[in-house]
């Protein structure tokens, strides 16, 4: 080959391989011209050697050792001429030393996956049950970047704008009744675009997405025999650059890259912005008893928070975890992210117990943790929505106190257990007013805006929305642990039977419950999250941890969509409203004056009787005026909004409205289908503008034009 | 199954050149070159229409996908792409990928479409 610039030629040769001093940066292996620059760093191996594998081959096809002249510092770095880049899979031996105690887990028989891979093959079909025997695993693929992303950029939605669906890829569309031509793929979320766009939410949320195992802690079902329990949620990176090859219809080819980029380009499109759940608390490597994969082999002691005995500190409840505030480990976290928001176009990331990421490697919080404030101010992250699970499973509890730079947004767990209470009569008004205001207390003395605030109800880990009305205690016998597994602390309530039931009178209560949960989060300032099937009463049959069922408790099953139409029209209304009204989209926290001179308060608070909260009962009522809408900036309607958490009806006094204003009703829970819910612009008038009543256990929202 | 690959130019009733390139067989990292050497020929006559007959093309692999998107690349944003009759798993492929947007795909041969 003629390789036309003296600056890329070949100076060394191993067998017939012509080869170059490689170049440390990037860490990866990355294609320059004729050939492939591989580089990896190490802090303790001695040696390191490259392996090459034609694509699917049982055994390498060269071993190349990099020359001792190749390494600079502790990054061995080799350009390799003349790959056939498209069909080679390769890793990497270390040797070093072997010696736990220290830290170290050297071991050079094993092939190690380079952490910087960009496509992994070795699980391209999900569910393919693995050949045991293989000597490699999860194999490093070389990505080409040529995707056409035409005039795609990441939207950019003010925080505030957004209402995020929480969703898992496989479960989506798996179920037969999807109708999908590719079940359980990123092409079968394409597919599906039209129904979220008309739902109406305009950020999706994707539980991982990186390549994981499904087949880690692979085990027989206790109850359906036949059937294997597997890492079904993916909480368990291989690879934190490589998306998961058996989410795509495409991934037996290899294309997963472009699968992926396909639906972000289609999801932007259409409104829609993506949001990547990363777990960056734990690898796939586990304890001392798990495999080896990649950063055991290469760099035990950089990756891993370990105990002075050489221990792996289990801050993540799953075996390891990531030493995140090492400053080798926060590059590669900066890195990845970096390439997720600039190759794939990603929107945001919502990070999976990440108060990890702000312990020391010694596992103490810092008060001023450098990765959390690298990601805050990077540049090329500047946009993203940076959203945090602000706790971790050591204990560490930060909501309200997340280390946020100004920038950080949080899952507010206390926004979803107090409403979980306030909906089922055991928390009082006073509790629930800062969770619907953005919760102020939490966030506004640090000047933190309400879109720090995600509210929600209901997300993955724990029940569905229709669950949590279903079911007063967890149902978990199908994972095989003795129902030891999932969340205890559910504030859930079966409305008077365990699971499901005949009785009209309950079945009515229970829908009526999830309107009146999604109709108090669709008027809650802070950003809203709904969990994927809630909008049709999705069962997971009071499972509250399905983190290993690839079956219909995880499924999202079509019919329901019919069976419960009345729910998703309320909820699509809920969300159009909300888009429809700025004034519940604020930037900034309530004030609780009228600086606009319209003769009320941005928000005022109201009880059984207009002006007059009493907030230790359970009936609570506000009142958003439209002139204060985003800071005043814009003009919007009136918005009333009345919860009564009582088991009786009761009378609810209305404030009065400005001259030749009118109250509309939009939505009273405690109405039968259709008169539950209007769409927006199309609300009928008020009979009585000066109260009404409200059925018990209802919501009602009017707005005032 | 190895490739056929013929390229045949013509001009348009509008004086455009057309390069119409007829692929049989499969379209893997191997076959994938002879190709692209075939779309270099096509840009290089000056084609600005490049018209891609799939109808005997059976199976097509990540580097085929990848030839198709460089002469996306190399003819430029101005020259319009025609898929035609490609069979239904390499159309999946194609609509996958996101490829199928950046082209004019005609489910059949009709020649009137890109020879006007």
């Amino acid at each position: 080959m003629d390789y036309g610039r003296i600056d890329i030629h070949p100076t060394h040769t191993y067998g017939d391989f012509k080869l170059r001093r490689g170049r440390p940066s990037p860490f990866g292996a990355t294609l320059v011209p004729g050939g492939v620059n591989f580089s990896i760093f190490s802090s303790y191996a001695k040696s390191c050697i490259l392996v090459l594998f034609q694509k699917h081959a049982k055994e390498p096809m060269a071993e190349i050792p990099f020359p001792d002249e190749f390494r600079i510092g502790n990054v061995f770095s080799m350009i390799v001429f003349d790959l056939d880049y498209e069909n080679i899979e390769y890793g990497y031996r270390m040797d070093g030393p072997f010696n736990p105690k220290e830290g170290h887990w050297f071991d050079s028989s094993k092939i190690l996956m380079d952490p910087y891979a960009k496509l992994i093959g070795g699980r391209d079909v999900w569910g393919e049950t693995p050949d045991w025997s293989d000597i490699y695993h999860h194999r490093a693929r070389i990505a080409l970047d040529d995707f056409d992303w035409g005039d795609d950029r990441p939207l950019e939605i003010p925080p505030e704008d957004l209402v995020i669906y929480e969703m898992h890829v496989r479960s989506f569309t798996k179920h037969p009744s999807s109708q999908v031509k590719h079940p359980g793929t990123f092409a079968g979320i394409k597919d599906k675009i039209p129904y979220i766009k008309e739902l109406g939410v305009n950020a999706i949320e994707l539980m991982p997405v990186y390549e994981f195992d499904e087949f880690e802690n692979s085990r027989p079902n206790p109850v359906r025999p036949g059937e294997t329990l597997l890492n079904y949620w993916g909480y368990s990176t291989v690879g934190f650059f490589a998306p998961k090859a058996g989410y795509a219809a495409t991934g037996k080819l290899g294309m997963q890259v472009d699968e992926l980029k396909t639906l972000v380009k289609e999801l932007h499109k259409n409104g829609m912005e993506v949001i990547l759940d990363v777990v960056f608390n734990h690898t796939a490597e586990g304890n001392e008893y798990g495999p080896y994969i990649s950063f055991r082999g290469i760099d035990n002691k950089t990756y891993y928070m370990l105990t002075p005995d050489g221990y792996y500190y289990n801050f993540s409840g799953c075996g390891n975890t990531l030493n995140c505030n090492n400053p080798i480990v926060r590059n590669i976290v900066l890195d990845c992210l970096r390439y997720w928001a600039s190759e794939y176009h990603i929107d945001g990331f919502r990070f999976d117990l990440a108060s990890i990421l702000g312990r020391d490697p010694r596992g103490f919080p810092l008060p001023n943790p450098p990765l959390l404030e690298t990601l805050a101010f990077d540049p090329i992250l500047a946009k993203c929505k940076l959203i945090a699970e602000a706790w971790d499973a050591g204990g560490l509890y930060q909501v309200g106190s997340f280390p946020a730079f100004g920038r950080w947004a949080e899952w507010n767990g206390k926004y979803r257990d107090t409403a979980r209470k306030f909906l089922k009569g055991d928390a009082s008004a006073g509790e629930m007013a800062p969770r619907l205001t953005g919760s102020p207390d939490l966030y506004a003395w640090e000047g933190r805006g309400p879109a720090t605030s995600i509210n929600f109800i209901t997300a993955h880990d724990g029940f569905t929305l229709m669950d949590m009305v279903s079911y007063n205690y967890k149902h978990n016998e199908a994972n095989g642990e003795n129902n030891n597994d999932g969340s205890n602390d559910n504030d859930s309530w079966n409305c008077g039977w365990e699971g499901p039931t005949d009785d009209p009178g309950i079945n009515a209560l229970r829908k009526r419950q999830v309107k009146n949960a999604v109709a108090m989060l669709m008027v809650s300032t802070g950003v809203p999250m709904i969990l994927m099937g809630d909008e049709v009463g999705r069962t997971q049959y009071g499972n509250n941890n399905t983190y290993c069922h690839d079956n219909e408790l995880n499924w999202q099953d079509w019919t329901l969509l019919e069976k419960n139409a009345d729910l998703f029209r309320f909820f699509k209304n809920c969300i159009a409203f909300r888009h429809a009204h700025p004034v519940l989209r604020s930037k900034y926290h309530f004030s609780n004056r009228d600086y606009m001179g319209s003769g009320y308060a941005d928000i005022t608070w109201h009880g059984t009787q207009a002006w007059n909260a009493d907030w230790s009962g359970r009936a609570l009522a506000f009142m958003l005026c439209g002139k204060h809408a985003k800071a005043g900036t814009v003009e919007d309607n009136y918005v009333y909004v009345a919860m009564n958490m009582h088991w009786e009806a009761l009378w609810f006094g209305i404030p009065g409205l400005p001259d030749g204003m009118k109250w509309h009703v939009f939505a009273n829970t405690g109405a039968p289908t259709p008169d539950d819910i209007w769409e927006p612009g199309f609300e009928p008038m008020l009979e009585n503008q000066s109260g009404l009543l409200l059925g018990s256990r209802s919501v009602l929202i009017l707005v005032g034009k | 199954m190895a490739l056929d690959v013929t390229l045949e130019t013509k001009t348009s009733a509008s004086n455009v050149k057309i390069g119409i390139i007829t692929l049989s067989g499969d379209l893997d990292a191997s076959t994938a070159p002879t190709f692209k050497t075939e779309v270099e020929k096509a840009a290089n006559e000056g084609a600005k229409r490049l018209v891609l007959k799939l109808s005997g093309l059976n199976y097509m692999a990540s580097a085929g996908l990848r030839v198709l998107i460089f002469s996306k690349q190399k003819m430029g944003t101005d020259v319009d792409i025609y898929v035609v009759a490609p069979q239904e798993g390499v159309l999946d492929t194609l609509e996958k990928t996101g490829f199928i947007q950046g082209v004019i795909l005609l489910e059949k041969d009709e020649p009137e479409k890109y020879e006007q």
